[in-house]
Formats: structure tokens, sequence, C-alpha cells
């Protein structure tokens, strides 16, 4: 339970952050027009790939001999790139679409 | 040189915000979601050249750039590529792709962590080494596992994992390569391995928050000892048996859940692997994938619960993948009254006379449906839209907040074909003017319009919203065959007087109905 305490102390910004975001992230999406609901998800899809940072910072800090770590840190990049890339590339494209009308 | 990484952060951080909230405006969208990228794309890059960590540069710059472009490259093929009706499944396909990284990522940072040293240090108090006196610091020296980074690792581990693998489960049903399975019992089971997979991990943590034993005759070696100690083996063994379970959970979790509840299925996803990259974000202390993983996991839960609303489902209902389970037995017993209740027959209508009857409407409504997305016929649909309107005729579109595999499916696949917004009623303006409808056609949608979900309370998606169309005065509904749709109901509007049915390919039927209609 210490422990838990401590860790909470430690890291009382990071979980100040994750309280507000959450009312953010309610807020921002609570006027969406239905319209908008695969692109939006598909954008949401394309953020979430910031997870490709953690894969950097892995990849990164892998010992060069440790080839398990190695392996897997560079699946992780090339898995994290694909979510990144692909999703903001096909938002982008389903939004073109959505222009072209007007 | 961490201080401009740290602005590189701030600013994606704003970006990703600011792309979310552009992203709700039709007018605004597309550049949201290019600021939102170009955030991304400053993130990537301060973290290559100017992460530090103990003032170690990163290295392995060959791996991570070989990565880069094989993953970015693969994803724009990927992307630009795919057919306007595959978009929802590669949609998934790339969120179990961010699920699996995080995953990794929980799994290396394992790897790291069980090798020790278990020695940890920590200052409490804000902020940080300000000043003596200042505000009260406090060391904390803490020999033993790091239960809160245990913690999030197993969280990143089991969270990643269920989103990897039930969006891979979700991609491979969307097109066709895995079929509903249901069998009895299913949701116990699943409930029962989520409670599996919670219990171990809390085990694990109670394990690891034991620390270390202090032998009082020798302080000094049996730290050194504790601190030097590897992870208890059953730690070890445990943590890869969670990463297991829960890819399989995520198996088990999406297989018996069909149709309707699909689109739910993957925002729900989509928000999990917000929070396993936020999981990330806590490991090395980076706002960016903090806020991101947040953001996305907050917003996606709210599309989620507004999608279940849509339908009338709670969401733990859909998290047990109970939906499907009682489909499975509901249909069967459906389909039982049905053939006890007798559907009497239903009535064909022939191209020719839908035709004349659309053409001397004076207003038409359709009703896509994901029919409409699998023949292509989006472009026919607008086609025959316009023909009708140069005739005089009114047209519009009823759209259905779930119609389709995706929210707003229908609402992307009639934009490609041009069709313009102010042509799209949502769910209630549409139920409005249904009454004042000559003609509506029904393109492919089956469970949207089916009126048992008013009046039969034994079917599954009792409850659920539905269009109207009955209070139209003619309805043409367009199908493959009678067959039932995709989440399994039988439909009583193909047998009701006003009912007509058209049988045929989507594309096929409207081009048929566009060359007649040019005809009269």
């Amino acid at each position: 339970m210490q422990h838990i305490l401590n860790w909470i102390g430690m890291h009382q910004e990071m979980i100040y952050i994750v309280i507000l975001m959450i009312f953010l992230g309610i807020e921002v999406i609570g006027r969406v027009p239905a319209v908008l609901h695969t692109p939006l998800m598909s954008g949401a899809n394309a953020i979430h790939g910031v997870v490709i940072i953690g894969a950097i910072i892995v990849m990164g800090k892998a010992d060069p001999h440790n080839y398990v770590a190695l392996g897997l840190g560079f699946l992780a990049v090339v898995l994290g790139t694909l979510n990144v890339v692909g999703g903001f590339v096909v938002t982008d494209r389903m939004l073109e679409m959505f222009k072209k009308r007007r | 040189m961490g201080s401009v990484l740290t602005v590189c952060y701030l600013i994606a951080s704003v970006t990703f915000i600011l792309g979310l909230k552009m992203l709700s405006d039709p007018a605004t969208a597309r550049r949201g979601n290019l600021i939102a990228a170009g955030g991304m794309t400053l993130a990537i890059i301060g973290t290559i050249f100017l992460y530090e960590d103990g003032g170690e540069r990163l290295h392995n710059y060959g791996w991570i750039f070989t990565g880069i472009v094989i993953g970015g490259i693969g994803g724009t093929f990927a992307a630009r590529k795919v057919q306007m009706t595959a978009m929802p499944e590669l949609v998934s396909l790339f969120n179990g792709m961010g699920g699996a990284c995080a995953a990794l990522i929980s799994i290396v940072e394992f790897g790291r962590l069980r090798q020790g040293p278990f020695l940890r240090g920590g200052w409490t108090g804000y902020p940080p080494l300000s000043g003596p006196g200042d505000t009260v610091q406090k060391l904390h020296l803490q020999i033993g596992v790091p239960v809160g980074e245990l913690l999030i690792i197993l969280l990143g581990v089991i969270i990643g994992s269920v989103s990897f693998a039930g969006s891979v489960v979700a991609w491979g049903k969307l097109n066709g390569r895995i079929k509903d399975i249901t069998f009895k019992g299913q949701h116990i089971i699943n409930l029962g391995l989520f409670v599996v997979i919670l219990a171990l991990a809390g085990y694990v943590l109670a394990v690891a928050n034991r620390g270390p034993e202090v032998d009082t005759e020798h302080v000094w070696t049996s730290l050194l000892e504790a601190v030097n100690a590897p992870l208890p083996a059953i730690v070890r063994v445990l943590f890869y048996v969670v990463f297991v379970l829960s890819v399989v959970y995520g198996v088990f979790f999406v297989l018996p859940i069909g149709g309707a509840d699909m689109p739910v299925v993957i925002s729900l996803l989509n928000s999990f692997t917000g929070v396993a990259a936020a999981c990330g974000g806590f490991l090395y202390d980076n706002k960016a994938m903090l806020t991101g993983g947040i953001l996305v996991g907050a917003a996606g839960t709210l599309l989620t619960i507004l999608m279940c609303r849509a339908m009338n489902r709670s969401l733990l209902n859909v998290l047990i993948g109970s939906f499907g389970g009682t489909t499975g037995g509901a249909a069967g017993g459906a389909g039982a009254a049905g053939a006890g209740k007798e559907q009497g027959s239903y009535k064909e209508i022939s191209i020719s006379d839908a035709a004349m009857v659309m053409s001397y409407a004076h207003k038409v409504m359709i009703v896509p449906g994901y029919g409409l997305a699998v023949a292509q016929a989006q472009h026919a649909c607008h086609e025959l839209e316009k023909l009708l309107t140069e005739k005089g005729v009114e047209v519009k579109y009823a759209i259905h907040p779930v119609a389709g595999r995706m929210p707003g499916h229908m609402n992307v696949l009639l934009a490609e074909a041009d069709v313009s917004y102010d042509n799209l009623l949502e769910m209630e303006q549409a139920n409005e003017q249904f009454p004042s409808t000559d003609v509506v056609v029904v393109l492919g949608a089956n469970d949207v319009v089916n009126p048992a979900a008013k009046t039969d309370p034994s079917s599954p998606i009792y409850g659920m919203p539905i269009l109207d169309v009955e209070a139209a005065k003619t309805c043409i509904v367009n199908k493959r065959s009678m067959k039932p749709g995709y989440a399994g109901i039988e439909n009583e509007l193909f047998f009701r007087p006003r009912t007509s049915m058209l049988f045929g390919d989507a594309k096929k039927v409207l081009q048929d109905l566009i060359s007649e209609i040019k005809n009269i």
C-alpha cells in the first residue's frame, strides 16, 4: 500500500493530466455530428498511434546484443508507424471525399 | 536539449487536442487531421534526436529508421489502396497494430525490469529540488520491485493484447474471413477469463509488493542481496501467462459479437488502445503519450457509450460478449416463434413497376445499409437521386446511426459519391418525415428497419430505435435474397402489406432502375 501511495505521490502531475484529459476528451467529442463519426474514430485511432514514441524509446535503449529486445522493439516500431501513418492517411482520404462536394 | 524535447511534446499535445476538436466540425475536419499529424511528426522526430535518459542518448538508429520506413510505406500504401467499403476493417487493423505496439513495449520493459537491480529513488513534494526550505522534500529509496511500474506494465500488456487480438478478429469478421462463433455459456467463460486475468495480475503485484526480507543481524548484506536478487520466478512466469490469456480473451471477446454490435466493438477497442498508449506515457513519464492516449481513451469511450445508447444496449452487456450469445439463442427462438406465427408471404415488385412508382412520387426516402456498401452502389444511388430530382421528386436519405459497419459509415460512403449533406437526414428527422413520404427505398439495410425492435420483446434488438419506414405509403426493399441480415434476425417488415421486395445486387438493381426511369 505504501508503495502505491509513494508512486501516486511521485506521479501526481501525471494523474492530474489524466483526470483533466478525460474531461477534455469527453467535451471535445460531445459536439460531433453523426456525419463525422467515422472520420473522427479514424482520426482518434491515428492519435493513439503516439504509442510509437514508446516504441522508439524501447528500441533506442535496447542493448545491441539483446536480440530479443531488439526484435520485439523493431516489431513495435513497425506496427506503431503503421498505426500512425496509415491512420492519418486513411482519415485524410475519408475527409477528402467530404470536401470534394463543397 | 531535454527542454526542447519538452516543448516538442507540449506542441504535440496541443495539436492532438486541437486536431480532435477540429475533426468534430465538417468545415475544419481535414485541417484538424493534418495538424494532429504535424504534431505527431514533431513528437516522433524530437524523440529520435533529442531523447535522453540519464544523460544517455538513444542508439540503434539503423533499426529505428528501418522500422519507420517499413511501417510508413506499408501504412501509406494500405491506406491509399483500400476500397471505400474496406475502410472500417482497415481502421480496425491499424488499431490492432497500435495495441500490439503497446503490448510489445510492456513486454520489453518487463524484460528490463526483471533484471534489476531493484533500487529506485525519487523525491516527493513539488517542485522537486526547488531549494532548501521551499517545500518539504522527501527522498524515497525503494528496495525491491517497483510495484507502480509493474502495475503499469501489466496494464499495458493486458489492454494492448486484448485490443490487438480483438481488432484482428474484428478485421477478420468484417471482411468475412472469420464467422460468428457462439456456444453455450460463452459469456460465462469470457467473464471467467477476465476475472482470472485480473486475479493473476493482482497476485503478481502482491508477490512483488512483499518487499525484501531483511535479516536483522546482517542488514546491509541482506539489503544488497535484495537489490540484486532476480524477480521471483513465479512473477516472471505469471507475467507471460497473463499476456497469453489476454490475447485469448481478446479473441473470445469479439468472436461471438455480430452484426449490429460491430461498430461499438471497434470504437471500444479504439479507446482501449488509447489507454494502453497512456500506460506507456506513465512508464516513460512522457506527457505527449499520456495526453494523446487518455484523450482518445476518453473520447472513444464516449463514442462507444453514445452508440450503445443508440442501440439500447448497456456497455457491460457488450463487454462480456453476451449479445452474441443471446443472439444465437434468441434468433433460434425467434425463428421458431416465427414459424409458429405464420409470417405470411412477401410480394415482389418488378424493376419497371418500381421505376414507375418512384418517378410519380412526390417524396422518396432512401434508406442505405451495408448492402449498399458491399455492392459499391453509392454512385449509382446518387445518380438515381439526381435523376429523380430532375423529374421533380424530392429525394432524401435516412441515415440510421448504426447502419453499416462503423458509426457514420453511410455518411462517408455517400459523401464519396458527392451526395449533398443537406439531403442526409438523421434518424429523428427522418422518422418525422416518413408519414409524408410516398416511397421508401431500403437499399441493403435490414436490422435498422426491423419492426421487431419495437414490437417483439423476445427479439435481441428489442428496444433499439429504428427507422420507422412503415409509416410511409409504400416501401420497396432491395435485398439479394430473403436470408436474414447480418445479426441473423428475421424481419417482419418484408411481410407487411405495404412492403414489396426487389431482389438483386444493389448496384445492378439501381442501374436498371435508372435506365427504366429514363425511358418513362
